[in-house]
């Protein structure tokens, strides 16, 4: 177990490695294919009509008349072990993780990310939570109940929570909960939980339901899916021939094995949001991983944008990492495979 | 029993989600209105000398900086005015007077001397910074020199002091040049004298010390980039410390050294102003409407969907503003690619202007029609209409043909138009020039490129324009100081033709248009200078270089709950001041 482990371990850092190289590429190799000069891409740094001096110094500064190869050594440097840094005024030392300094707001780039973290962690974590309840319990009880009235409307419900974009259900919640009737009065603002936990948990009621209605829904016909299959099975037959009580076959014999594929795509779909909940962050305004990004992407600013890359390309390895483990744990084959 | 809770418990899931996520739309109007529609253009809303309370103002983006000499932001030349206090500002007043200037930290206007090539200005004594330091000319000529001629550390702001101050050239700023004297073209001989030596006669300058860059910076203080943090305040608020977060906003309270007697202009009726950053735009414009905002720092106006349903509810309405915002929207028409006069005369009589205004949003949204480059709320303004686009807005064929026939290409041609493709208003104008260009056997292309790098590697490089065959493109312009040269000088001067980030999209180089601004820069007078601008706006418009579209409009919204609301004219937008609340 410890040397699959160190083996996907080790394969997580080779994928984070690739990721970076690719990311570098993508926005420092490619634009200089198409014809981007290093002038114009100091520019970005340097605001309206810089004088071509300006450009130079900005050019020397951020090392961006540097090959690419050292480019990218400086890069990985500064996110393993901090780089030197020069602001202007004076060298300051950029501690690791260092993903280089804002081309807009001249503020290093990982302090603004840890910032915004916790606040797509408190989305995602409680999100994740909801819809795995509702969607997973909603799923057997329908697969339980197959063709009752519950089950059609909830397979309606989840038709619909598929197919409304989450800035739409967004906007609705707000409009009606927050706005109409103010039974969440602080939603559309995110209150540090450290300052009131309370506030914290009733602000982000309506983006967690929101954002986990468009899961749920997912996840709720999927299970539904897999426990009509499950309960088809013969040992599923077998054990109800055992005499054994209902729920132990539905919970422990059904359940357990329609669960193996909803956890490996709740891996994946939990990384993801980590990376940032795009919509549901600007739909509720909430200063996230995501929004952040968007704004990134909106100002040209790299270094950002590099940094936002990264680190959802490392919440997604570290969640396939987790999942590769957890079914390692569960299923002693996959060890050998 | 566990399985009637496990059902229970599904059921209540899925009913929460349910009823969270369905739902009619509708939000409350907030109080009762106070004021007319429109009455913040020429009129003080809700005036009132009450004290206290908190201003929400929100917004959809960031700030550039809140560093006074770090920024370019209209709104920010505003907002800024409430911790970091200029020479000069705008007189705090509704209307065309409210483009007057008047002091701030100044005892009067500018003295001039020496043939127009020297600018003296006296502070009052006596007045302290929010650290208690007392303020001096030095702390502003090192402002003006950090903000000037360092933008390797602060790039936003413009660079006007370093264009027209004299002999810049040697200087490489504060951070690098650590010369006791600093810029020899600024002198301070005394702690409330400051001195500006020109390279040549410059008549607006009273208007580049309005600029948040005049805004005293004591250089102990001084840490670069992260100035922004904590600016030493001279207005009636400062940062609360700790309060700033690049990602969600800052506080002000106010500033305990600051006495009404050192800025009157200037007003500190609320105890605290909260600016929240990130907000999505519809989301704000219902917080606005709902009254739990009291203003979009921003000051664009509210968005397509607010903006129709305050348009058609008579209570919100009563506290909306259709502001001109000081903005031309317009097409250039690229004097490189379309040569001829006439043929571009043409162009100027085919377009059907109502459709760019229905595009932006109607008359009141939106804007009026434009007949000339310079809008309205700028100075020097002189209304005239050479191709009837107020008479017949939705264009005159005949004479478009006419025109066509005296270029030679009775036929008509063919050229590409570029836009934003990321602006879905510019995208709907230039189809809009499309159809009208068809009716005339024009035929363009509509080729999209993204609003980050337009300015400057695309609409906005002369070479690229050229080899793509861009005849026009969608801009917006305004000016930088509310008067003809802040809002001609940069469009219209040949000499300030660049090979990127080029604003003379028209690539219009004409001698006398250019010896014109000289003449209007050397003016003292202002009736002759407002003279020249008119004439230099006729020139553009007989040249046919610039199809105008709208003299913009936003769509303001205050909550009735503010006091001393009113639309500056300077800006465009509400004077953010001045305002109190109830």
């Amino acid at each position: 177990m410890i040397t699959f482990s160190l083996r996907r371990l080790i394969s997580a850092v080779i994928l984070l490695l690739v990721v970076s190289i690719v990311t570098f590429g993508i926005f420092f190799v490619v634009p200089r294919l198409a014809g981007q000069t290093t002038d114009q891409l100091a520019a970005n740094f340097v605001g309206k009509s810089p004088n071509i001096q300006v450009l130079h110094e900005i050019e020397a500064r951020l090392g961006l008349d540097q090959p690419l190869y050292e480019q990218y050594w400086h890069f990985v440097k500064g996110v393993v072990a901090g780089e030197d840094y020069d602001t202007g005024t004076q060298i300051v030392h950029c501690s690791a993780p260092c993903f280089g300094y804002s081309f807009k707001s001249q503020l290093p780039v990982w302090p603004q990310m840890l910032d915004v973290l916790p606040v797509t962690v408190s989305l995602a974590i409680g999100a994740a939570i909801l819809w795995v309840v509702t969607g997973v319990g909603v799923g057997v009880l329908s697969a339980l109940r197959r063709g009752s009235w519950f089950d059609r409307a909830a397979m309606t419900t989840a038709l619909a929570g598929v197919s409304l974009p989450v800035f739409f259900t967004a906007l609705i919640c707000l409009a009606l909960f927050r706005d109409t009737i103010p039974i969440f009065p602080d939603a559309g603002t995110y209150i540090a939980f450290a300052d009131n936990p309370g506030r914290w948990f009733w602000a982000l009621v309506l983006p967690w339901v929101t954002l986990a209605f468009l899961y749920a829904a997912l996840y709720a016909r999927l299970t539904r899916a897999g426990m009509l299959e499950t309960l088809g099975e013969d040992f599923i037959r077998t054990a109800r021939a055992k005499g054994l009580p209902e729920r132990t076959v539905v919970v422990k014999h059904g359940l357990r094995a329609t669960l193996t594929p909803i956890l490996t795509i709740f891996g994946l779909d939990l990384g993801l949001l980590l990376g940032g909940a795009v919509l549901t962050e600007t739909a509720f305004s909430l200063p996230g991983l995501g929004h952040f990004a968007i704004l990134a992407i909106q100002n040209n600013d790299l270094p950002e944008i590099l940094g936002v890359t990264m680190l959802a390309g490392f919440f997604i390895v570290l969640a396939n990492l987790v999942v590769d483990i957890g079914y390692a744990v569960v299923d002693p084959r996959v060890r050998y495979s | 029993m566990k399985r009637r809770n496990l059902i229970g418990m599904a059921l209540a899931m899925t009913g929460l989600s349910l009823v969270s996520a369905c739902g009619g739309g509708g939000t409350s109007g907030g109080s009762a209105g106070s004021a007319a529609y429109s009455a913040g253009n020429t009129s003080v809303v809700n005036a009132s000398e009450a004290t206290g309370g908190t201003l929400n103002y929100g917004m959809t983006n960031t700030p550039d900086s809140l560093d006074p000499g770090n920024t370019y932001y209209a709104f920010m030349w505003n907002f800024s005015r409430l911790y970091a206090s200029p020479l000069l500002t705008y007189n705090p007043v509704p209307g065309a007077d409210g483009l007057k200037l008047v002091p701030d930290l100044a005892t009067g206007l500018g003295q001039v001397s020496d043939n127009g090539l020297t600018w003296t200005y006296h502070i009052k004594s006596g007045m302290t910074l929010s650290d208690g330091e007392p303020i001096t000319t030095a702390q502003i000529k090192y402002a003006v020199e950090r903000g000037n001629f360092a933008k390797d550390v602060l790039p936003n702001g413009p660079s006007y002091f370093q264009q027209y101050l004299a002999d810049p050239a040697k200087y490489q700023g504060p951070y690098k040049d650590k010369s006791p004297g600093g810029l020899s073209s600024i002198e301070t001989p005394d702690d409330t004298t400051i001195v500006f030596h020109l390279a040549q006669p410059f008549a607006d300058f009273d208007y580049l010390v309005t600029s948040p860059q005049t805004a005293p910076v004591p250089q102990s203080k001084d840490t670069g980039a992260n100035y922004q943090s904590e600016p030493v305040a001279s207005g009636p608020y400062m940062i609360k410390p700790g309060s700033f977060n690049p990602n969600t906003g800052v506080t002000l309270v106010k500033n305990p050294n600051w006495k009404q007697s050192d800025t009157p202009t200037v007003k500190q009726y609320a105890d605290q102003i909260n600016l929240t950053y990130n907000i999505s735009g519809d989301d704000l414009d219902n917080r606005l409407l709902g009254g739990s905002m009291d203003l979009d720092a921003y000051g664009t106006g509210l968005q397509t969907a607010a903006r129709a349903k305050v348009l058609n509810n008579a209570t919100q309405k009563k506290n909306a503003d259709a502001a001109l915002s000081g903005f031309l929207w317009y097409f250039p028409i690229n004097t490189q690619v379309i040569d001829n006069v006439d043929c571009r005369k043409a162009i100027e009589y085919a377009a059907d202007k109502t459709l760019f205004q229905n595009a932006y949003g109607g008359a009141e949204a939106g804007g009026d029609i434009a007949s000339t480059v310079l809008p309205p709320s700028v100075v020097g303004y002189q209304k005239f209409d050479d191709y009837e686009a107020t008479t017949q807005p939705t264009g005159d064929l005949a004479k478009a043909k006419d025109e066509l026939t005296k270029c030679g290409k009775p036929d008509g041609f063919s050229f590409n138009i570029a836009v934003r493709g990321d602006r879905p208003k510019e995208v709907q104008t230039a189809q809009a020039l499309q159809q009208s260009l068809q009716k005339i056997n024009v035929k363009t292309d509509i080729l999209q490129y993204p609003t980050g790098d337009y300015g400057t590697s695309f609409a906005g490089s002369p070479q690229f324009m050229k080899d793509h065959n861009i005849g026009m493109n969608t801009y917006g312009w305004a000016a930088d100081w509310p008067e003809g040269f802040g809002f001609l000088s940069q469009i219209s001067d040949g000499r300030a033709i660049r090979s990127a980030g080029n604003s003379n999209m028209e690539m219009l180089n004409d001698p006398q248009v250019n010896q014109l601004l000289d003449q209007a820069a050397a003016a003292p007078d202002a009736g002759t200078r407002n003279g020249i601008y008119g004439q230099i706006d006729k020139i553009m418009m007989d040249q046919a270089v610039i199809l105008p579209e709208l003299y913009a409009k936003s769509l303001l919204y205050r909550n009735p709950s503010l006091t001393n609301v009113f639309v500056t004219e300077a800006y465009g937008m509400y004077d953010y001041t001045q305002i109190g609340k109830k």
